[in-house]
């Protein structure tokens, strides 16, 4: 299919297969060879990209599970082109040579990348910004202090002129870099609608509204969604399966809003992670602290709520909380629309209750008050998959439990609610006596497996001691490793 | 003067920029083919059909190799005594070896196509565990290896307290950011160039040419940097390039490989794993009369370079400290999985370990300060003259030279075969033993026979317990661990002394080729490679300081056989060590031959003129160091020279365990603090205080720079890094998504680095130490500082919290509860 997109500040036209990798593209195409394929799977950074889309912001992106046609109609940076035009280093390049921020060098052009993404930005929590990043030379005491060291540096002019080429692009400005027609995909197949002709590239679409992609879908049921392709990625880089014919939804706005309404939260499906957790940060905490520790910024930035259900994982962090906030899923098929309780959606390892040619459209949880604690459990704090991650919504009003919603990511074959605990919990006072009962019901709930995370006889273990850390927390016992000060 | 100085990574612009090249960066010409290959999936047996029409039919796929098409030696073995099969012929040994090689147009083609083979098999039984290798008896070498002194048993027997116990100790993976990768582009003549990742190029050269059936002169190996070795470049990529070799021959065409992530971890071997099982004798202040250990070394199924990795392991046991009675014995355990290769560290970590549990256990079971047991036990904290005291040393009585050739085993015509590898560390086995006579220092001596020298570590830890306010916060911690009913924190010192130099004697040798040109530039070329360390930088810095120029004047050059013949590895730390003096040396002949004719000119002393400044001085005059180079040319002066190094004193008998293995040691301390959460096992590091001895360091920004990183790699290996196989053998924990290795708020938020400001009592490069190596151990402390927080959960005559390696949350949960339950 063809693409348009910019390139280090340069318009380009491409015709590419439509899970071709950037990464791939980057290296044997355009000889950009700046940018390393450490891992292939979206877990080291070292192929991290800046992509800046019609919002203008610049975002670290992994470009080893970014396919082309997610790019279009956006400006991506790599290592190549994030110096000033008179090529003059970067601050942050700068920073990393004046404190010995590179040893090997391999992993250097994906950290470069990601402190210039988040220098624009202007963030200074470094730790979390790199969290994708890995380094195996430096045990990064010198990458963060020559984070530290660009923070006040002036931002390079290209960041606004990315933004102004994407921008540009978004409102058809005349003006835009690659208003020329393309024949297939992209802009061809918003005009032509659902009832126009079918693209000339039948195994890929590039649908840029929700109603043409229902109706898209509904004639391809067989076709991969793909969204921020953080899971399908892998499928071709991992188990080098040919994904035909596919979809990629990014281009679906009207999915990717998160409305906070009076009485509920609703969240379009291909709203990311990074979208979520800005909104969670105000209504619940708990959950916003365990999406900062979900991936890592380039996954996030990609990875889409929709994706995070509708892949069905077990290990998948936000269904969990999702479903102690007692959320809805919304589903699309056509034009016909159904809702269902969240847990209701997972059936059974692998298997969803999703009929061909259906797609998540949103997910929806009600107003309330934040009474969710969430505990994320992996061997590594950050951009780990959870060995165990549960999420409790506990209301306890007059010393009595009132309301109970607990879920759990990593102790069966789905996410799933822990009702024999809530049943303990249920109307009980809100007491120790009544902590150790619930904790108990646990084995009724899960049977978990050995895995290479983690042991079931440990993941019930911590999974019953979560509750504990739950009441420790509200009697005022401090619980949060993360917050020791050394 | 340019040595000593903090300048940044001689690559640091280009890593920066992304122009720096690594393999698979390396233009290629057209038609370049790209190589896979595929993988048993089983851990045992014997496959007794490869049908790869599928395979063959692949689009892309230009030609399907198997062990039957290959035209030279079938042996990637860096052990000259073992065979390694680059295809399997029929015995499978481990899930991952590979069976058969995939040349396609495309890297993406190659791999497609590896996984559609239909191999028939015959499954056996795997042997995967350390019991279960013991059960078998399934060893290399014939029995354990034992080392030590005196009659620990009675020792042991007479002591006031026994302590034994036993610690496993998971292996690690390197996930260097560049995965193995080689590139051969065929010559004219059957000639060979090969771009190898590999911290060897000397043996990639050999095997490539034993693949060919070519002499070692028709394969030339350049090696201008790696993404990361830390040992996995070691040999691990022969495999590669010997694949690349003969597919470019069988095709015509250049050939490049490299592993995808994932078949990377799958194929290519770890650190060993081991378990260390001890009991010492100790009297009432924990000093230890007598001790043995046992360690288990899980070696996979390969000898690789096991032998000296387990011999090191022994040569660690006693770390810092003095053990009159002493037994080690050592189990090399053949299993049915990776071949545990080289890691940073090299055996030394994990025998290091070993006493360090057992200072930490004494510790506890005797109610003491861990620090204040370590201290008493150190090196001269017995000797006459007390603690701190200077060991009384010697004369040092230099090896005499002697012929390599001569300490090949001559029987069974080992010595006769010109294609035996002796520039590997897995040579250990086909070199006889040296004699070394025995010296015997009280309080000073190692169990091996090595008088300990320059022993600073009584000084360091004194540093460090006051710079990182030890006793307060051990206090402080103790408060805490009163008030805080589910977080816990802990503390502990560590020390490291790490001996320098290749145990495999022979070794410890390096050359250099260095030219001047007439406009003044230098050309700098040796034997090591680059993997980050900054050796490159910091050899070229010896060069300008020898000749009294900018460090800019130097070219660095890619290491390549064809300059610099015949090197070992880069390896043992030895790096700046060993190459750093070839260079010196090479730089010192023509700086000579440039002194005397500008003396000759001057009418002076030679030995008065200076190198200073970009300029010659004789006398009262001075000249700009290019005229002096241009003029000696045209006085018809050789302006080129190669230099040569060996390391003198060394000498060492493997096999009884006697002599000077190591030319000195180097030192480091650490304090980590670390806090854990009682409920789920989670736990983190706060701080850490390190002290290193880099000697008279070449580069203090580059030696801090791998003090941090072989900490945090060092903690990382104890805590977070955890291999898992399955029941079957197959490793389940084969991508950055299931391995999980530091990442950047895994670093300790306060992270205090110093320098030990000594100087090398012997005589190395500019009286500095090899620093790659040692300062991962530093790293202990972190495990000690989490096994700390865990007996902080036990109330008094609690059990010893016994926390295995890595301390993953699910074995700190274990051992609290352990802790609690008593």
């Amino acid at each position: 299919m063809e693409i348009a997109f910019v390139l280090n500040g340069a318009p380009l036209r491409t015709d590419t297969a439509p899970t071709r990798t950037l990464l791939d593209w980057l290296r044997e195409e355009r000889a950009l060879t700046g940018t390393k394929e450490g891992c292939n799977e979206g877990d080291c950074g070292a192929c991290t990209v800046i992509v800046t889309g019609p919002d203008g912001t610049p975002r670290a992106l992994n470009a080893c599970i970014l396919f082309l046609p997610q790019l279009h109609g956006k400006a991506v940076r790599t290592v190549e082109g994030i110096a000033g035009p008179d090529d003059a280093l970067h601050p942050v390049q700068q920073a990393m040579v004046e404190h010995h921020g590179s040893q090997c060098g391999f992993c250097t052009p994906g950290f470069v990348v990601a402190m210039a993404a988040s220098h624009a930005q202007g963030r200074i929590d470094h730790a979390d910004q790199l969290a994708g990043n890995l380094c195996r030379c430096t045990g990064y005491a010198p990458i963060l202090r020559a984070a530290r060291a660009a923070e006040t540096a002036p931002v390079p002019a290209w960041v606004a002129e990315d933004a102004a080429a994407a921008h540009d692009h978004a409102r058809d400005d005349p003006r835009s870099f690659f208003l020329p027609e393309i024949s297939s995909g992209g802009r061809g197949c918003a005009a032509r609608g659902a009832d126009g002709p079918p693209p000339t590239a039948p195994d890929a679409a590039l649908p840029e509204d929700s109603d043409t992609l229902a109706a898209w879908y509904e004639a391809h049921p067989d076709a991969t969604l793909i969204a921020g392709a953080t899971d399908v990625g892998l499928w071709v880089t991992k188990q080098l399966r040919d994904l035909a014919p596919v979809a990629f939804l990014h281009r679906c706005r009207d999915l990717a809003r998160i409305e906070v309404r009076e009485t509920e939260v609703r969240i379009g499906a291909t709203a990311t992670l990074a979208d979520l957790h800005e909104a969670m940060a105000a209504l619940h905490p708990s959950f916003a602290e365990l999406i900062r520790r979900y991936g890592s910024v380039q996954v996030r930035n990609a990875a889409t709520v929709g994706g995070n259900i509708a892949n069905g994982s077990p290990i998948g962090d936000s269904p969990p909380a999702l479903i102690a906030l007692g959320a809805t899923l919304h589903l699309r098929k056509g034009d016909t629309r159904r809702a269902l309780p969240l847990e209701e959606f997972f059936l059974g390892y692998g298997r969803q209750d999703r009929r061909p040619g259906e797609f998540v459209e949103a997910v929806s949880f009600p107003r309330q008050a934040d009474d969710l604690a969430c505990y994320k459990l992996s061997k590594r704090f950050d951009q780990d998959i959870s060995a165990v991650c549960g999420c409790f919504n506990v209301t306890v009003e007059g010393g009595t439990i009132v309301r109970v919603r607990i879920a759990f990511g990593g102790m069966a074959a789905t996410p799933k609610r822990a009702r024999a605990v809530e049943a303990a919990l249920q109307g009980r006072p809100w007491q120790a006596a009544t902590v150790e009962v619930a904790m108990a019901r646990f084995a009724d709930d899960f049977e978990p497996i050995d895995d290479m995370r983690a042991s079931a006889c440990y993941r019930l273990r911590a999974a019953q001691n979560m509750l504990a850390r739950l009441y420790a927390e509200r009697s005022g016992v401090r619980t949060a490793i993360l917050e020791i000060a050394p | 003067m340019t040595a000593a100085r903090p300048l940044p990574h001689d690559a640091a612009l280009r890593h920066v920029t992304g122009e720096a090249r690594y393999v698979d960066d390396i233009p290629v010409p057209q038609g370049t083919l790209h190589l896979a290959f595929g993988l048993s999936e089983i851990a045992a047996g014997r496959w007794t059909e490869l049908d790869l029409d599928a395979v063959r039919a692949a689009p892309g796929v230009v030609a399907v190799l198997t062990a039957a098409d290959l035209p030279g030696h079938n042996d990637v073995s860096p052990a000259p005594t073992f065979h390694e099969e680059t295809l399997c012929s029929g015995d499978i040994h481990y899930a991952g070896q590979p069976l058969f090689l995939v040349v396609a147009e495309s890297h993406l083609a190659a791999r497609k196509a590896a996984r559609l083979a239909r191999v028939t098999v015959q499954e056996a039984e795997p042997v995967l565990t350390i019991e279960e290798a013991l059960a078998r008896d399934w060893r290399f070498e014939d029995g354990p290896r034992v080392y030590g002194r005196g009659d620990p048993e009675a020792a042991i027997a007479g002591a006031a307290h026994l302590i034994e116990g036993s610690i496993e100790i998971g292996g690690q993976e390197h996930f260097y950011l560049e995965g193995q990768a080689a590139l051969a582009l065929p010559q004219e003549g059957g000639d060979m160039v090969v771009h190898a990742s590999s911290q060897h190029p000397t043996e990639i050269q050999h095997k490539v040419a034993e693949a060919l059936g070519v002499p070692m002169h028709a394969v030339r190996v350049e090696v201008r940097r790696m993404g990361g070795g830390f040992g996995g470049k070691e040999s691990q990529g022969n495999a590669l390039a010997c694949a690349c070799a003969v597919a470019a021959r069988l095709t015509g065409r250049p050939c490049k490989m490299r592993y995808d992530r994932d078949d990377d971890f799958v194929i290519t071997g770890k650190r060993h794993d081991f378990r260390i099982d001890y009991r010492a004798g100790v009297d009432a202040e924990g000093r230890i009369l007598g001790i043995v250990f046992e360690q288990f070394c899980r070696c996979g199924w390969s000898m690789d370079l096991s032998l000296p990795v387990a011999d090191r392991a022994m040569l660690h046991a006693d770390n810092a400290y003095w053990l009159p009675a002493v037994r080690i014995v050592s189990h090399r355990l053949r299993t049915n999985t990776q071949s545990a290769t080289a890691f940073r560290g090299f055996g030394g970590p994990q025998g290091m370990l070993g006493i360090e549990r057992v200072m930490d256990h004494v510790a506890h079971a005797l109610g003491r300060d861990p620090l204040e047991v370590r201290r008493i036990n150190f090196y001269g904290a017995r000797a006459e003259g007390a603690e701190g005291g200077e060991p009384p040393v010697g004369p040092s009585r230099a090896a005499p030279p002697r012929s390599i050739s001569a300490k090949m085993m001559g029987e069974e015509g080992a010595a006769a075969d010109p294609h035996l590898d002796l520039t590997s560390r897995g040579a250990a086995e086909a070199v006889a033993p040296q004699a070394a006579p025995r010296r015997e220092v009280p309080g000073w001596t190692t169990p091996y026979g090595q008088v300990v020298e320059d022993f600073t570590l009584h000084d360091m830890v004194a540093r460090v317990v006051e710079s990182s306010d030890y006793r307060a916060r051990r206090a402080a911690l103790a408060e805490w661990n009163a008030a805080e009913p589910v977080l816990k924190r802990g503390i502990a010192l560590t020390p490291v002394k790490f001996g320098i130099s290749f145990t495999l004697t022979h070794l410890n040798q390096a050359g250099a080729l260095v030219h001047v040109y007439t406009d003044g530039s230098i050309h700098m070329n040796h034997g090591g490679t680059e993997m980050g360390q900054g050796l490159f930088q910091k050899v070229a810095q010896v060069a300008a300081d020898r000749f009294g120029v900018q460090v800019e004047r130097v070219k660095i050059t890619a290491t390549d056989t064809g300059k610099v013949p015949n090197t070992s590895a880069t390896a043992a730390s030895s790096g700046s060590d060993l190459n750093g003096m070839a260079v010196k040396a090479a730089c010192d002949e023509i700086r000579g031959r440039l002194a005397t004719f500008v003396a000759e000119r001057q009418q002076a002393d030679p030995a008065s003129v200076r190198f200073e400044g970009g300029r010659v001085h004789v006398g009262a005059e001075s000249y700009p160091f290019e005229e002096v180079a241009r003029d000696a040319w045209m006085a018809r002066i050789s302006l080129s020279a190669t230099g040569f190094y060996r390391t003198p004193k060394v000498e060492w008998d493997r096999i009884g365990g006697q002599g000077r293995p190591f030319y000195y040691f180097a030192y480091g301390v650490a304090v980590t603090e670390a806090a854990i959460d009682t409920l789920t096992g989670e736990n983190r590091l706060l701080r850490a205080d390190l002290l290193h001895d880099c000697g008279t360091s070449l580069n203090p920004a580059l030696d801090i720079g791998q003090i941090e990183g072989g900490y945090v790699q060092g903690a990382g290996w104890l805590t977070m890094e955890e291999l898992v196989w399955d029941a079957r053998g197959r490793l389940r924990t084969h991508a950055p998504s299931t391995y999980k290795i530091p990442a950047c708020s895994d670093a300790p938020p306060v992270f205090n680095v110093a320098l030990w400001d000594g100087r090398n009592r012997e005589e190395t490069i500019y009286r500095s130490k090899a620093v790659g190596e040692p300062p991962l151990m530093l790293g202990i402390s972190a495990l000690m500082a989490l096994s700390d927080a865990v007996a902080a959960c036990g109330g008094p005559g609690a059990p010893y919290p016994a926390l295995d390696a890595p301390a993953t949350p699910e074995r700190v949960l274990a051992a609290v509860e352990r802790v609690r339950s008593a």
